[in-house]
C-alpha cells in the first residue's frame, strides 16, 4: 500500500517537475497550489476548469471573428483576457503564446496564431487532466499530495 | 551725347542690380554662418546649445523681420518662405517667363522710339531743305517774271507808243543782253507782234522778210547746228500772225517765226493775251538747243486796260507778245551749286499740270524709294502747276544708337531674370535639403523611438528573472537567520534591486535622451542612501581587497528634499567605475557642503600620499572642480545667497588605472568607452557617465573629473537640493528622531587607533553617527595611555587592521603587562574576511570583533550588538513574516475585488481568502459601483484597471464622487443613519490590480482617486505594502 503511495508520489512529483521544464507551468501555478488549504480542497481544479471553460469560450469567440472581417479590437480583447487568465494560473506556455499573438493584434496582423493558442491550451489541458488525475489517484489511495519545489 | 548718357544710365541700372544681387546673396552667407556656428557651439556643451537656440530663434526672427522689410520690395521673396514649395516653383517660373517678355517688349519699344525719332529728324531736315530750294527757285523765277513784264510794258511805251519806233532788232537785243543778270532764270527773250492777214503783205513788206511757220520744226526736230532759218516755210494763210521781231541774241534764230504755229507757242499766246498775266508753257524741247525749256508770255496791249477788262477787250487791245525762255535744267543746277550740301540731296522738278502724268523738268528720274519730300512751286501760272521732289542721296544710316540701347536693356533684364532664376533655384534647393534633412531626422527619430522599444522590452524581460531572485532573497529573509547571514541576504536583496533599478535607468537614458525625465522631490536620508551604495559594492570591494570608504560632513543635514533615487543613481554610476577599474587601494566618497569647501580651500594643502586614505597617491582632486563655472568668483557669493538650498559636493575618489588623456575628452559622451579593450575586460556599457552628466545637470550641478593615468581618478559633482530638516525638527532630537534603532550605542566612548587621518576620519564619521564619541591616537601606545589616563571609560579600541598586524604582539604583551581594570572590547577593522588573528590574544579572551569594511552604520550596529552583547535582538515588532502580518491585518475584513477576467477573480479571491479576509467578487465595475454604494460594510476594493465597458479608473472616480456627495451631506448635517456610523465620513480604500507596470503608474492611480497599486499575480511583500498603509491606522482603533 504504501508502496504504491510512493510510486505514485513520485510519479507526481516527476510529472509536475516534467511540466515545468517543458515549460508549460510556472511559478505562478505552484503559488496558486499553496493557496489551497483544507478549507478550500478542489480550489486548483475549480479555477483551472473555470480557465479552460473560459478558454474554449474566447477561442471559439475568435475563431468566429477572425477569419471575415477581422475585428481586431475584440480579438485584442478576447486576447488580453485570455493572457490575464493564463498568467494567474501560471499557464507559462499559454501565455507566451498569448503575448504573441497580442503583438499580432496591436500591428494588426491577420496572421495571428490562434491555432497555436488552441494547440497550446488542448495540450495544457490534457497535461493537467493528467495531473489531476494523479493526484486523485494518490488520495484515493490514502496518501498525500506531495508538496513539489520547483528550482 | 546721348548715347553716352544711354549707356550711363543702362550702367547705373546694372551697378543697382548687382547691389540688389550682393544683398541676398550675403543673407545666405549670414544665415549659414549662424547655422554654422550654431552646431560648432552646440557640441561644445549642452547649455550652450540650448542658448545657441534662443539666440538662433532671436536670429530668425531677425531675419524674418528682414524678410517682411524687403518684402515691401521684392514681395514673392518672403512669400517664396511663406507658401507651399510646389505652387511658389511654378509661379516663379511664370514670374521670369513674364519679366523676360516684359522686358523684350520694352526694349522693341525702345528700339522703334529711338529709331522713330532718328526718321522723324531726317524728314524735318529733308523738308527744310526742300522747301528752302522750291522758295529760291521760286523768288528766282518770279524776279525774273517781273522782269520780262516790266519790258513787255517797255516795248509797248517804246516800240507802239512811239512813230517811228524807237526800237529796232539792235536795240531790242543790246539791251536784253545787258539787262540779262535781271532774269537770271530766263535764257532769252523774244516779242512777237500781232499782225492780221490783212496786214501781213504790209508787215512783210516792212520787214523785209516774211513769216514763217514753225509747227514743221516742231515735227523734225533738227541739230542745232544744222538749224536754218532760212530754210523753213513761210507761213500759210492765217487768220493772224504773231512773227518774232525782236529777239535777244541768244534766241535770234526765232525772228520771223510765227509764234502761233507752235502748238504749245500758240497755246500760250492766246492764254496770255486772254488773262493780261504771264503764261508758261508746259515744258518742252527748245529749238535749237533741244534742251528743255519753258517759255513765259506775256501780251503787250494797245492801251493801259483796266484790271477788270473781259478777255474779248484784252484779246481787242493786244498789239504783241513778248516771250522769255526760262532753261530749267541749267538754270536749277545753278541754283542748287549756290546751296550748301546740295551732295546729300536729290531734286527733281516736275511740271503736275497733268496730274497723272507728270512731266519731269529736271533730274534724274531715280526709282521713287525712301524718304521723299514735295514742295510746291508757285511761278505765278495758275493754270501750270509744278512741284519740287527731293531725296536724300544715301540710304538712311543704321540706327545703331537705338540697338544699343535696347540691346543694353535686354542683356540687363536677362542678368536679372538670370539673378532672380538662380536665387529661386538655390531656395528651391535649400529647400529640398531642407526637406530631405527633415526626413532624415524624422528617420532618426524614429530609430530613436525604435532603441527605446527596444530599451524597453529588453529591460522588461531582464527584470522578470530578477523578480524571481528578488522573491527568493526575501523569503529567504523570513526564515530563521543569524545577523551576520541576514546582512549578507539584505546586500544580495541590495543589490538584486539596484540592479533592476539599474535597469530603469538604462530606460531613463531614452527619458533623458528625449528629455522626458523628472526629478522627484522626496525626503531622504542621504547617509542611509550612501550606506546602501556602500553595501552594493562593498562585495567585490571586499573581493579584490579595496578600500571602500565614506564620508560625509556634519554640517550636511540628515535629510534633504530631492531626488534620491537619481542621486544613487550618479553615486553608483560613478563608484561602479571607480570600483571597476581599481585593483588596490581606496575608494573614498566624501560630501561636503560646497561652503565648507571654500572654506578649507585655502588651508588645503597638496594631498601628500599618506593623507590618504589608503597612502596610495590619489589624481589631484581639486583639479576635477576647476572647471566648475559655480566656482567661479562671482558663483562662489550665489551659493551664499540662497540659504534654503544644500549645495552638496560628492567626490569620490579612486586609486584606479585612471583614464588616458586621450580618451579624457569624451568621457561624457553616451555608448564611449576609453577603449574596445576596456569593454572587453571590464564590461559595461559606456552610458553611465553619460546618465550621470545629464542627472547632474538636472540637479542644477556640475560634473567634472581629474584623472592621472596609473594614479587614479576623482570624480566631482555638485547637486543642488532643499534641507528636509524643519529647524525645530533638528532642535529637539535630531539622532533619535531618525536613527532609533541605534539608540543603544549612545554615550559609549571608543578609541580608534590610526596613523592616518584621512581613514581615521572616516573612522570616526561613522561611529559618531552610532552616538559613540571617538578618540583618535596615531599609535597604539598612546591608546593604552590614552586609557590609563582617561577620566570616563573607554568600551572599545577600533585598530585598523595595518597597525594591528604590525603591532598586535607590543599591544598584547603592554596588555599582558598591565592589565587594565575595565578591558575594552577589541575591534579590528579590516579591508577582507580572511584577517588573522594572533593566538596569543585569544587565549583567556573573548576573540576581538572583526569589522570587515566598508563602514555603514546597519552593519556597524549589527556587529556591535553582537560582540558587545547588548541591544534587544529581538527583531522589530513589524518585521515579522509579512505573510503573518497580513494575515493578522486582513483577517475579518470585507474585500471587493473587481474583475472582469474570472479566472484573475477567482484566484485573487484565493489568495485573499488564504489570509482570512472575507472576499466578495464583482465581475464589471458597474456591478462594483452599485455594490459600494454607501452604506456598504466594505473595508477595501481591489479593481482590475483594464476592463470593457468601464475600466477601473473611471469606476473609481465614480466611486469617489458617491462618497464626496454622501460626505457632503453628513457635513451638512443631513445625518444619514448607518450601521457603522461612527464613520465621520466615507473614504474606502481603492487599490488598483494590474498585470502591467509600466502601463499604470502610481500617480495615475493616484490622479483617479485610488490609493495605490498591487501587481497581478500577488505577492505577499507588496500586498502588504499597499494594505498596510491604510489598515495600520484603522486597526489600532478598532482592534
Amino acid at each position: 500500500m504504501n508502496t504504491i503511495v510512493a510510486q505514485l508520489q513520485r510519479q507526481f512529483q516527476d510529472y509536475i517537475v516534467s511540466l515545468y521544464q517543458q515549460g508549460y507551468l510556472d511559478n505562478q501555478f505552484s503559488e496558486l497550489r499553496k493557496l489551497q488549504d483544507e478549507g478550500t480542497p478542489d480550489f486548483v481544479a475549480e479555477v483551472v476548469s473555470l480557465f479552460f471553460d473560459d478558454c474554449a469560450k474566447l477561442i471559439s469567440n475568435m475563431s468566429r471573428s477572425l477569419p471575415d472581417n477581422v475585428d481586431f479590437k475584440q480579438v485584442d480583447s478576447g486576447v488580453h483576457q485570455l493572457k490575464g487568465s493564463s498568467s494567474s494560473i501560471g499557464a507559462r506556455r499559454v501565455k507566451n503564446v498569448c503575448i504573441a499573438f497580442k503583438e499580432c493584434c496591436d500591428v494588426q496582423n491577420r496572421e495571428g496564431c490562434l491555432q497555436q493558442v488552441d494547440y497550446e491550451y488542448k495540450m495544457l489541458k490534457t497535461k493537467l487532466q493528467d495531473l489531476f488525475n494523479l493526484e486523485q489517484q494518490i488520495l484515493q489511495a490514502g496518501g498525500k499530495i506531495p508538496q513539489v519545489d520547483i528550482n | 551725347m546721348s548715347l553716352f548718357h544711354v549707356l550711363g544710365f543702362a550702367l547705373k541700372i546694372g551697378h543697382l542690380f548687382w547691389m540688389l544681387c550682393c544683398w541676398f546673396v550675403s543673407w545666405f552667407v549670414d544665415n549659414g554662418i549662424e547655422d554654422k556656428s550654431g552646431l560648432l557651439v552646440g557640441s561644445v556643451g549642452d547649455l550652450e546649445k540650448t542658448k545657441m537656440t534662443t539666440m538662433k530663434k532671436k536670429n530668425k526672427m531677425c531675419f524674418w523681420n528682414r524678410i517682411s522689410i524687403s518684402g515691401l520690395k521684392i514681395p514673392s521673396f518672403s512669400y517664396q518662405f511663406l507658401g507651399s514649395v510646389k505652387f511658389n516653383k511654378a509661379w516663379w517660373r511664370k514670374l521670369v517667363v513674364a519679366w523676360v517678355v516684359l522686358w523684350v517688349l520694352v526694349s522693341i519699344w525702345t528700339f522703334w522710339y529711338f529709331s522713330s525719332q532718328a526718321m522723324e529728324k531726317r524728314k524735318e531736315t529733308l523738308t527744310s531743305m526742300c522747301d528752302e530750294r522750291a522758295r529760291m527757285l521760286q523768288d528766282q523765277f518770279n524776279v525774273s517774271m517781273n522782269h520780262v513784264q516790266a519790258m513787255s510794258i517797255l516795248i509797248s511805251t517804246f516800240h507802239h507808243g512811239k512813230i517811228p519806233s524807237a526800237i529796232d532788232q539792235r536795240t531790242f537785243s543790246e539791251y536784253t543782253d545787258r539787262t540779262s543778270f535781271e532774269r537770271p532764270l530766263t535764257s532769252g527773250v523774244a516779242y512777237a507782234m500781232r499782225v492780221l492777214h490783212s496786214e501781213r503783205e504790209e508787215f512783210e513788206r516792212q520787214q523785209g522778210w516774211s513769216i514763217r511757220r514753225m509747227d514743221s520744226l516742231e515735227q523734225n526736230p533738227v541739230h542745232k547746228d544744222e538749224y536754218d532759218p532760212e530754210a523753213l516755210e513761210p507761213s500759210p494763210v492765217q487768220e493772224e500772225y504773231a512773227p518774232v521781231i525782236f529777239a535777244q541774241d541768244t534766241v535770234s534764230h526765232v525772228v520771223s517765226l510765227d509764234m502761233l504755229s507752235g502748238k504749245e507757242d500758240r497755246e500760250n499766246v492766246l492764254r496770255a493775251r486772254r488773262s493780261g498775266k504771264g503764261v508758261l508753257t508746259a515744258p518742252f524741247p527748245l529749238l535749237k538747243t533741244n534742251r528743255l525749256g519753258v517759255i513765259l508770255t506775256f501780251a503787250v496791249y494797245k492801251r493801259d486796260l483796266p484790271s477788270n477788262a473781259t478777255p474779248k477787250e484784252r484779246i481787242e487791245a493786244t498789239n504783241g507778245y513778248l516771250g522769255g525762255v526760262f532753261d530749267i535744267e541749267s538754270l536749277v543746277e545753278n541754283l542748287l551749286q549756290q546751296l550748301a550740301s546740295k551732295q546729300t540731296i536729290l531734286v527733281n522738278v516736275y511740271d503736275t499740270t497733268n496730274h497723272s502724268q507728270p512731266i519731269s523738268m529736271y533730274g534724274s528720274d531715280v526709282s521713287a524709294d525712301g524718304l521723299e519730300r514735295v514742295s510746291l512751286l508757285n511761278f505765278g501760272d495758275p493754270f501750270r502747276k509744278h512741284e519740287m521732289r527731293c531725296r536724300f542721296k544715301q540710304k538712311p544710316p543704321w540706327p545703331v544708337l537705338s540697338m544699343v540701347t535696347s540691346f543694353g536693356i535686354l542683356v540687363i533684364a536677362l542678368l536679372v531674370a538670370h539673378i532672380i532664376h538662380a536665387t529661386v533655384s538655390r531656395i528651391t534647393k535649400v529647400e529640398e535639403d531642407c526637406h530631405k534633412m527633415e526626413q532624415l531626422k524624422k528617420k532618426a527619430e524614429a530609430a530613436d523611438v525604435a532603441k527605446s522599444q527596444f530599451l524597453a522590452t529588453v529591460s522588461h524581460e531582464i527584470r522578470t528573472p530578477m523578480n524571481g531572485v528578488l522573491g527568493m532573497l526575501h523569503m529567504l529573509m523570513d526564515t530563521e537567520l543569524d545577523v551576520t547571514q541576514q546582512d549578507y541576504v539584505r546586500t544580495a536583496q541590495a543589490s538584486g534591486k539596484a540592479l533592476v533599478s539599474l535597469i530603469n535607468e538604462v530606460l531613463d537614458q531614452a527619458k533623458i535622451e528625449s528629455g522626458k525625465l523628472e526629478l522627484e522631490d522626496v525626503r531622504f536620508d542621504l547617509r542611509g542612501i550612501l550606506d546602501d551604495v556602500l553595501s552594493l559594492f562593498s562585495g567585490k570591494s571586499q573581493q579584490k581587497g579595496v578600500e571602500l570608504a565614506v564620508y560625509i560632513s556634519d554640517r550636511v543635514p540628515e535629510m534633504l528634499i530631492g531626488d534620491p533615487g537619481r542621486f544613487r543613481q550618479i553615486l553608483t554610476n560613478l563608484m561602479g567605475n571607480s570600483i571597476k577599474f581599481t585593483e588596490k587601494g581606496h575608494i573614498f566618497v566624501t560630501v561636503h557642503l560646497v561652503e565648507e569647501l571654500f572654506e578649507s580651500i585655502d588651508g588645503e594643502t597638496a594631498s601628500s600620499p599618506e593623507s590618504t586614505l589608503s597612502g596610495l597617491p590619489v589624481a589631484d582632486r581639486k583639479r576635477s572642480w576647476e572647471n566648475f563655472k559655480a566656482f567661479s568668483s562671482s558663483g562662489h557669493r550665489s551659493f551664499e545667497q540662497s540659504p534654503p538650498d544644500i549645495n552638496l559636493i560628492v567626490a569620490v575618489e579612486d586609486t584606479g588605472i585612471g583614464i588616458p588623456l586621450e580618451a579624457q575628452s569624451r568621457i561624457f559622451t553616451p555608448f564611449m568607452q576609453v577603449g574596445p579593450s576596456i569593454s572587453r575586460t571590464h564590461g559595461g556599457t559606456g552610458i553611465g557617465l553619460s546618465i550621470s552628466k545629464c542627472l547632474v545637470g538636472l540637479m542644477k550641478g556640475e560634473i567634472g573629473f581629474s584623472s592621472t593615468p596609473k594614479v587614479g581618478s576623482t570624480f566631482t559633482f555638485t547637486a543642488v537640493f532643499s534641507n528636509g530638516m524643519q529647524q525645530t525638527e533638528r532642535k529637539n532630537d535630531p539622532q533619535n528622531n531618525n536613527q532609533p534603532i541605534f539608540s543603544e550605542f549612545r554615550g559609549m566612548k571608543a578609541v580608534v587607533v590610526d596613523h592616518r587621518p584621512a581613514r581615521a576620519k572616516v573612522s570616526w564619521y561613522h561611529f559618531q553617527r552610532l552616538g559613540i564619541r571617538v578618540e583618535v591616537v596615531p599609535r597604539v601606545e598612546q591608546a593604552l595611555h590614552y586609557m590609563k589616563i582617561g577620566t570616563c571609560t573607554v568600551n572599545m579600541i577600533l585598530i585598523e587592521q595595518e597597525i594591528w598586524n604590525r603591532e598586535a604582539d607590543v599591544f598584547i604583551k603592554k596588555l599582558q603587562k598591565e592589565p587594565l581594570v575595565l578591558s575594552p572590547k577589541l575591534i579590528l577593522l579590516a579591508n577582507s574576511v580572511e584577517s588573522s588573528i594572533p593566538d596569543a590574544y585569544c587565549t583567556g579572551r573573548d576573540p576581538p570583533i572583526v569589522i570587515v569594511k566598508p563602514l555603514r552604520a546597519s552593519m556597524l550596529a549589527a556587529t556591535l550588538q553582537r560582540g558587545l552583547g547588548i541591544g534587544n535582538r529581538e527583531p522589530p515588532q513589524q518585521k515579522g513574516p509579512p505573510a503573518l502580518i497580513l494575515r493578522n491585518l486582513l483577517l475579518g475584513r470585507k474585500i471587493l475585488i473587481v474583475d472582469d477576467n474570472n479566472v484573475n477573480l477567482r484566484v485573487a479571491a484565493g489568495a485573499l481568502k488564504k489570509y482570512g479576509a472575507d472576499v466578495v467578487c464583482a465581475e464589471s465595475g458597474i456591478k462594483a459601483i452599485s455594490l459600494l454604494k454607501p452604506p456598504h460594510e466594505f473595508d477595501a476594493c481591489f479593481m482590475d484597471i483594464q476592463m470593457p465597458e468601464m475600466d477601473g479608473f473611471e469606476a473609481t472616480k465614480r466611486i469617489r464622487d458617491m462618497e464626496e456627495e454622501i460626505n457632503k451631506r453628513i457635513k451638512n448635517g443631513e445625518a444619514v443613519i448607518v450601521e457603522n456610523g461612527n464613520k465621520a465620513s466615507w473614504h474606502l480604500p481603492v487599490l488598483a490590480m494590474t498585470a502591467d507596470v509600466i502601463q499604470a503608474t502610481h500617480e495615475e492611480c493616484l490622479k483617479c482617486g485610488m490609493d495605490g497599486y498591487v501587481s497581478k499575480p500577488f505577492e505577499a511583500e507588496q500586498l502588504y505594502r499597499e494594505v498596510s498603509r491604510f489598515f495600520d491606522s484603522s486597526s489600532d482603533t478598532e482592534s
